[in-house]
């Protein structure tokens, strides 16, 4: 399958990106790894008439963390965020998170902003990116500066917020001070790398009595959207997370999904998946060695 | 309103050498690499990103050269099957493990399936069983089966194959 024809701009500079998107507005996509656009052209499911590579753009690329949040420039390779040891110690579900994404040949090109921009409703960045509750920066032409927060972004799948002439400029991944955090990441999917049939994710952080201080959780592949659950995390919160208590929060947060069926699964099968796995990568982070403070 | 887009020169740096063509924005790298070089070498199975068939290196890491428009690579370097022989004629030692392992049947993944493993033994020359099925996570085969596949990247990197 090949894509419809487009026009093929490479932006000399941020600026340049954004004159582009306001001038051709919905006709115009911007493109930097093309992993989840490239495939969607192929099967003419996005047939944009304009491609504004946004990829060789040095101001969105690279991560600075600082003790509050880590900032992604929203072009920065998968593989790159994998390998990173500092953001790993800072940010630990984003590593936990990538395990399960694509292969080595698409996290070598495909990059974190991508992914995000992309909204599949079981694609692993989406969820880390609720779960953490992260900022993702917009910029456009007229509007200047917009920062929306991960549960405002995603509206339905494959739909964001992001208008037409705007541009995903980077990511704002909060960092959870202090040692005890642990995280952990599991979903079924019908190969690996493959975008999940129901996803779970947790960040926690114990204190040296192993009681649950912060937590968060949420689930993937089962809404129209990523899910985060602040309430039922807050839940943990001053508790020791064992088997009943992980058993209780998962079946809860699974019952608040909507799953959709389709050939490889049906809609209970999900919602059985997403308590299963929920309850699973509670006990895991609560069991696992934490990291070593910041 | 745009105006319809016309084709463009395009260099790449192809196994070492700029090679260059006048092709369409929507002409993917893999098209680039068989229709308009003529090195059909790298293969293309689904077009989309799922069988890592037409996997090439680009700057060096393994990447799908469906998935990407011969447009966005300009400038950069690209290395195909071709490009992993030490000379005309001859066959990298991966390559003749292959050979030797029986890692490949009808040979359709096997230009995909050379740079995954290609890549993964630059990167760890002893790597793992689990590694190794890990490496070639991204890349089907359909006929000859993953287990001579791995036997023969175990063989290329010196280690006993567990099922000879
Ligand atoms: S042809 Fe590129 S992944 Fe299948
Ligand atoms: S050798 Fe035939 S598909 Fe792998």
């Amino acid at each position: 399958m090949k894509a419809a024809p487009f026009a093929y701009v490479r932006a000399e500079s941020l600026d340049h990106a954004l004159d582009l998107l306001a001038a051709y507005g919905g006709e115009a996509k911007p493109i930097a790894g093309g992993q989840s656009l490239v495939p969607m052209m192929a099967m003419r499911l996005a047939r944009p008439a304009l491609l504004v590579d946004i990829n060789r753009l040095p101001a969105l690329k690279g991560v600075a963390v600082g003790p509050r949040c880590a900032v992604m420039g929203a072009t920065t390779r998968q593989r790159a965020v994998e390998e990173d040891a500092a953001l790993h110690r800072a940010v630990p579900l984003l590593r936990a998170a990538l395990a399960w994404v694509g292969h080595v040949q698409t996290r070598n090109r495909g990059t974190v902003g991508g992914s995000l921009a992309h909204a599949d409703p079981s694609a692993e960045l989406p969820l880390a990116a609720c779960v953490l509750d992260a900022t993702l920066v917009l910029q456009s032409r007229a509007g200047g500066e917009r920062r929306l927060s991960a549960a405002d972004f995603f509206l339905a799948p494959m739909v964001t917020a992001a208008e037409e002439a705007e541009c995903l400029t980077a990511i704002e991944w909060p960092v959870w001070e202090g040692p005890g955090v642990a995280c952990a990441f599991e979903e079924v999917a019908i190969r690996h790398g493959d975008f999940a049939m129901a996803a779970a994710a947790c960040q926690i952080q114990l204190d040296a009595d192993g009681v649950c201080r912060r937590a968060a959780l949420g689930l993937g592949g089962v809404a129209g959207t990523p899910l985060a659950f602040p309430d039922l995390a807050a839940q943990l919160e001053g508790r020791r997370i064992h088997e009943r208590l992980a058993q209780e929060v998962a079946e809860a947060a699974a019952a608040r999904s909507e799953p959709g069926s389709d050939t490889h699964a049906d809609a209970e099968y999900r919602r059985h998946l997403a308590a299963v796995l929920l309850r699973r990568v509670l006990l895991r982070a609560a069991g696992a060695p934490a990291r070593a403070p910041i | 309103m745009l105006a319809p887009p016309s084709p463009v020169t395009v260099e790449i740096i192809v196994n070492g050498t700029p090679r260059r063509a006048c092709v369409e924005p929507r002409t993917t790298l893999v098209d680039f690499l068989r229709e308009h070089l003529g090195l059909t070498g790298t293969h293309i199975g689904c077009e989309h990103g799922i069988c890592g068939a037409c996997s090439v290196l680009l700057e060096g890491e393994p990447v799908r050269a469906c998935c990407l428009f011969a447009l966005q690579v300009e400038g950069l370097s690209v290395t195909t099957v071709e490009g992993l022989a030490p000379a005309r004629g001859e066959l990298s030692r991966l390559q003749n493990a292959f050979c030797e392992a029986h890692a490949l049947q009808c040979g359709y993944c096997t230009p995909g399936m050379l740079i995954a493993c290609h890549d993964l033994l630059a990167r760890n020359p002893r790597p793992s069983e689990e590694e190794i099925r890990e490496a070639i996570g991204g890349n089907l085969c359909r006929c000859t089966g993953y287990q001579q596949i791995v036997d023969a990247v175990k063989l290329a990197s010196g280690q006993e194959a567990a099922h000879g």
